[in-house]
């Protein structure tokens, strides 16, 4: 069959082309743009080449910044995964408190983010908080505003408090897929609790915990409103985390390229994390056959 | 190994079943000799599984007594019961090896390392894997699966019973034969306890010494293959062991004298029976005949499944099953069917009605 020749088919694939482009291509080409220049202002620039990139990576605040982030990360990773895979565990298995615990625990995840942090802002307040007025009376000095720890900590409890259900919420749909008969099996081959959830709950998890940490470990390294509403990045640099050193850079400072440079490398190490994550995932599932 | 015995026993799965139409299973009597294999046969929601899952103590029964070895286990969990269990589906531990799918039973119960390495090695030889021992369970198919699953139902010497809920179902035809053969020289060899859920007729009939046919929650028969094709207690047991199934006339009965569509036909014995009564026959007890003799019916079609043939006949409007030796020639004018005395049950209410002078 002859195929006929008809170029006017380019239209068809126009609208995508210009949606990604103003979404995606535009933007970031703009932040590569500032990210080589230099610019004193009245729109004046003046090529900078890679100098921004190398200040950067020479620059103490930026290294700072990035282990705060990651540990950050690292913290509430190690906290809300087992944490979740616990209570997921423990949640009942069908009827109506089932339905129940999970209209419960889906609540923190439907409230945006800045309202978290107004709430917990609120919360740990130590003149009309709940949380900071009780501790204060009971003779434990918390204050977010000036002590590292109590920050730091008010930050952990918050993201434990807003985002481990999502953890619980996929570890429970891992678990519901577990056929009864395996657990009729462990019960007649005499398994301990622990090898039950070592040999049959715990393999029949992977997959989702896998989405779990992904989802949870880049949306953390990416934190921005929850910390900026509660502490806005202190006491000090306590909690300024990426995100918000780089909007102190770009807006409060006023340093575009510099804060540019920055982006693509924080844009670049994400990419990275998440290549490695996903490469790891489907790994796994030809593991499985999947 | 040892004697089951089930005390009437049975189970609802409501909180508070009123009539017996909430059973799943009717109340039971019924002792499972030690050391024989049984197969368990019905269709599908008949309480075959229930049974077997009250008997390994998954399930707990509404009402009645679990005794193995005239000590009560009713209350006994399934660890304490010392049985094994094989799945419909199989049931793998997906990242062990094969090797220690088969040793978890053992290892558990803490036996010894050198004992259990042996007895993996026999099991692994027994299903024909002690290629794959060190290969990942994940990833095998479902067959071999399977074959892990029987292995580690097996592995253990002193169970008191192996439970079979239809593990077969998932293998394939020409593995079932090898498979269930392998079931069958593993009982002579070790005597256990066998209870072999299926509601396949021949993985029953070929792989029990007794089958326990069960038809809406309640077991209707117990007997050898043979009690179960000469002599089926209820019309359901005529109806399911069989190819075809055994065919059913209403009938009213005088003496040793039945009429069936206004025909008389001779029983041999006589039978005191009330009731709606039928006559079963088997398609195997029935002839055809040219002259004018017996049961007026008109062939239908002529099936030839190979070893014989399968005549349908039209009987008063009744469809009615024939089988006729694959050398035999179906003669076109054939018009009435006769039956053979011996092959005659005679059924009040579904039940089976013994003859005068056999012993019920």
């Amino acid at each position: 069959m002859n195929k006929t020749v008809n170029q006017k088919a380019w239209f068809l694939v126009l609208p995508v082309l210009v949606l990604v482009a103003f979404s995606a291509v535009i933007p970031l080409m703009t932040v590569v743009n500032y990210s080589v220049q230099d610019t004193f202002g009245n729109n004046q620039f003046f090529w900078a080449g890679l100098e921004w990139f190398r200040e950067m990576l020479a620059s103490e605040r930026m290294w700072n910044a990035l282990s705060r982030q990651l540990a950050f990360s690292v913290i509430i990773l190690a906290i809300e995964i087992p944490l979740g895979i616990y209570i997921a565990l423990n949640m009942p298995k069908k009827g109506f408190w089932a339905s129940l615990c999970l209209v419960l625990m889906s609540l923190p995840l439907l409230i945006p983010w800045n309202v978290v942090g107004t709430i917990w802002q609120i919360f740990g307040r130590v003149d009309i908080g709940l949380l900071g007025y009780t501790l204060d009376k009971i003779g434990v000095s918390y204050n977010y505003t000036q002590n590292f720890y109590a920050a730091w900590t008010t930050l952990i409890v918050m993201d434990v408090w807003h985002w481990t259900s999502l953890v619980a919420l996929l570890a429970y749909a891992g678990l519901q897929s577990i056929p009864d008969a395996y657990y009729q099996a462990a019960k007649i081959d005499q398994a301990s609790r622990w090898k039950v959830f070592r040999y049959i709950e715990l393999p029949k998890m992977t997959g989702v915990l896998m989405i779990a940490i992904l989802l949870r470990f880049m949306d953390s390294f990416m934190i921005y409103t929850e910390p900026f509403v509660v502490t806005g990045g202190g006491p000090g640099n306590a909690t300024t985390f990426l995100s918000i050193d780089l909007v102190k850079m770009a807006m409060g400072q006023f340093d575009l390229g510099p804060a540019a440079a920055f982006s693509i490398m924080y844009f670049l190490v994400i990419l990275l994390i998440s290549w490695a994550f996903y490469t790891v995932m489907t790994n796994l599932d030809k593991r499985d056959g999947v | 190994m040892a004697k089951i015995t089930l005390d009437n026993l049975a189970h609802s799965y409501l909180p508070n079943p009123s009539g017996e139409a909430d059973y799943a299973l009717k109340e039971l009597n019924h002792d499972w000799a030690d050391g024989e294999a049984y197969a368990l046969l019905g269709s599908s929601g008949c309480g075959k599984s229930t049974l077997l899952n009250i008997i390994s103590g998954l399930l707990h029964p509404s009402q009645g007594r679990i005794l193995f070895d005239d000590k009560d286990v009713t209350q006994a969990p399934t660890a304490a019961r010392n049985i094994a269990q094989v799945f419909q589906f199989p049931v793998v531990y997906d990242t062990m090896t094969v090797r220690d799918n088969l040793a978890f039973p053992l290892r558990n119960r803490g036996a010894d390392p050198a004992y259990i390495a042996q007895r993996v090695n026999q099991i692994a030889a027994m299903i024909g894997m002690e290629d794959t021992l060190n290969q990942k369970a994940r990833g095998l198919t479902a067959d071999a699966k399977q074959k892990i699953s029987l292995g580690r139902g097996m592995v253990r010497e002193d169970v008191n019973a192996l439970l079979f809920d239809e593990p077969l179902t998932v293998i394939d035809p020409h593995m079932k034969w090898e498979l269930r053969t392998q079931l069958k020289a593993l009982h002579h060899q070790f005597g256990h306890t066998m209870i072999y859920v299926t509601h396949d007729q021949t993985e029953a009939l070929t792989f029990a010494d007794k089958v326990v046919v069960m038809y809406d929650g309640r077991v209707v028969q117990i007997g050898t293959p043979q009690e179960l094709f000469e002599r089926p207690a209820h019309t359901f047991v005529g109806y399911f062991i069989g190819s075809p199934g055994m065919n059913l006339f209403d009938a009213t009965i005088n003496g040793a004298t039945a009429t069936i569509a206004n025909t008389p036909v001779d029983l041999g014995t006589g039978y005191a029976s009330a009731g709606r009564l039928q006559i079963g026959v088997r398609p195997e007890f029935i002839q055809l005949s040219t002259d004018g003799t017996g049961i007026p019916a008109q062939i239908k079609r002529v099936e030839d499944v190979g070893r014989h043939k399968i005549v349908r006949l039209d009987v008063n409007g009744q469809k009615i099953a024939a089988i006729a030796n694959e050398g035999a020639s179906i003669p076109a004018n054939a018009n009435h069917i006769t039956f053979d005395p011996k092959g005659i049950n005679v059924y009040a209410n579904d039940w089976r009605v013994a003859p005068a002078g056999e012993a019920a």
